[in-house]
């Protein structure tokens, strides 16, 4: 282990600008040198790309929320520890060690930001979009949801309360929409196909069936 | 006293463009490939999750602002690398050491990765400290927003938040502590609250007098109000 840092290193000869300046090329020269040493192994890289792009992402969610929606005792689970119960559907892991679930509800509609970084519960959606990375979402979500809601194309009632959630710590809030009106006679398959990744980050709406 | 990544309330960004429907998760390929080096170079256990993400603010403010997402990813880890002792300078430039790494043994393998994705690292900690706060109650954030170990060092409560009374909505145990963890000064953990704030409190101009902000805060960024 190196020692400890007691003062942020503030030096402005930063070691990144030893590398390549364009982003490909900086980041292929990193991993060829990491490799040449041995302390990455160029498949296990592929393994990790794999599991984000194809196995981890919002249809992870989905279930969560479709079962939200037709299981009353799994919601209540849900809604009083959402980590054991997300997790005895598989769902845990890396950025999703503390999971809690928000509910959106006709006075209150839910919305999650990480203003620091780029927060966002990764076993359950995957990983985040451009969007939510940006500067724009990071300092607007806060001080004006409905705004950033409206570039969504999300219009609330002014009846309904937005409340925020800024993840600073290692918390990881994941929203349950409302169930869309017209949707008694779908099972839980169907009721999947509905749910957005934004209508689980709280930016959009589940999609009302057809 | 901020840095600059402490964006949260900011104007002037303009507008946010959403993503089409199936829009690739990686939408370059070194997207996915700087991911991947940084979380499989965090495997070598020289670092935690509070180090890394200093390490992506203290990028200069120039550097910080014209970096895309991965670039600042990419920049951070390969400062990282140099400062905790992994590669030299020397590395960097590509001048060739012989010999094997002695971290090599650590490296993640790729029938690992599964595993040590799905493993995860909590947060939670047993502590001594006591819970000063319950649910309901009213606190207000302490000012200015700035690690009180370390000046200019890492920290979790945004200074759009700094000096503001709200009141107690969960209490998620304790946790370990990012002002002293991200400076290897232990994990010190601590009661964590989840705290809300009226947007009347924060903001000048609130959309909505209903609406609300909540942060997760550690019980040291609290007084009782």
């Amino acid at each position: 282990m190196a020692q400890p840092a007691a003062m942020p290193h503030d030096d402005h000869d930063h070691p990144h600008a030893l590398l390549p300046p364009e982003p490909a090329l900086r980041v292929k020269a990193l991993e060829t040198i990491l490799t040449r040493k041995g302390l990455v192994d160029p498949a296990a890289l592929d393994e990790i790309i794999d599991t984000y792009q194809n196995k981890i992402g919002p249809q992870n969610g989905a279930r969560v929320v479709a079962k939200a929606w037709t299981d009353p005792e799994f919601k209540r689970a849900l809604l009083e520890d959402a980590t054991p119960v997300v997790a005895d559907l598989g769902f845990y892991g890396r950025q999703g060690e503390h999971i809690v679930v928000v509910e959106n509800t006709p006075a209150q509609h839910n919305m999650v930001v990480c203003t620091l970084c780029s927060c966002y519960p990764w076993p359950l959606l995957g990983i985040p979009p451009g969007w939510y990375k940006s500067d724009a979402y990071r300092a607007r979500a806060v001080r004006e949801p409905r705004k950033v809601l409206a570039e969504f194309g999300v219009a609330l009632p002014s009846e309904t309360a937005v409340r925020v959630w800024d993840s600073t710590a290692e918390i990881r809030y994941l929203v349950l929409p409302m169930r869309p009106k017209g949707t008694v006679s779908l099972d839980e398959d169907a009721l999947t196909a509905l749910v957005t990744r934004d209508s689980m980050i709280g930016t959009g709406l589940p999609k009302v069936p057809s | 006293m901020t840095r600059v990544h402490d964006m949260g309330g900011r104007f002037g960004d303009g507008p946010i463009v959403p993503d089409a429907d199936g829009a690739p998760v990686f939408p370059q390929e070194w997207h996915g490939r700087a991911l991947a080096v940084t979380l499989a170079a965090g495997f070598l256990g020289q670092w935690n999750i509070d180090i890394s993400r200093h390490a992506r603010e203290r990028l200069s403010p120039k550097d910080y602002t014209r970096f895309s997402y991965y670039e600042k990813w990419i920049s951070a880890l390969a400062d990282l690398l140099v400062e905790q002792g992994v590669l030299t300078l020397a590395d960097l430039k590509g001048a060739e050491q012989e010999g094997p790494h002695p971290l090599a043994s650590r490296t993640l393998k790729a029938e690992a990765v599964s595993t040590a994705l799905s493993k995860g690292g909590p947060a939670d900690r047993p502590s001594n400290v006591p819970v000063r706060y319950e649910i309901g109650q009213s606190v207000r954030t302490v000012h200015p927003a700035s690690n009180r170990l370390v000046d200019g060092g890492h920290t979790r409560l945004p200074a759009y938040a700094a000096g503001a009374e709200g009141r107690v909505l969960r209490v998620h145990g304790t946790h370990v502590l990012p002002d002293s963890n991200a400076h290897g000064l232990g994990e010190a953990p601590e009661p964590l609250y989840a705290v809300v704030f009226a947007a009347s409190e924060l903001w000048a101009a609130p959309e909505n007098p209903k609406d609300e902000v909540v942060l997760d805060l550690w019980q040291s960024y609290l007084e009782p109000s």
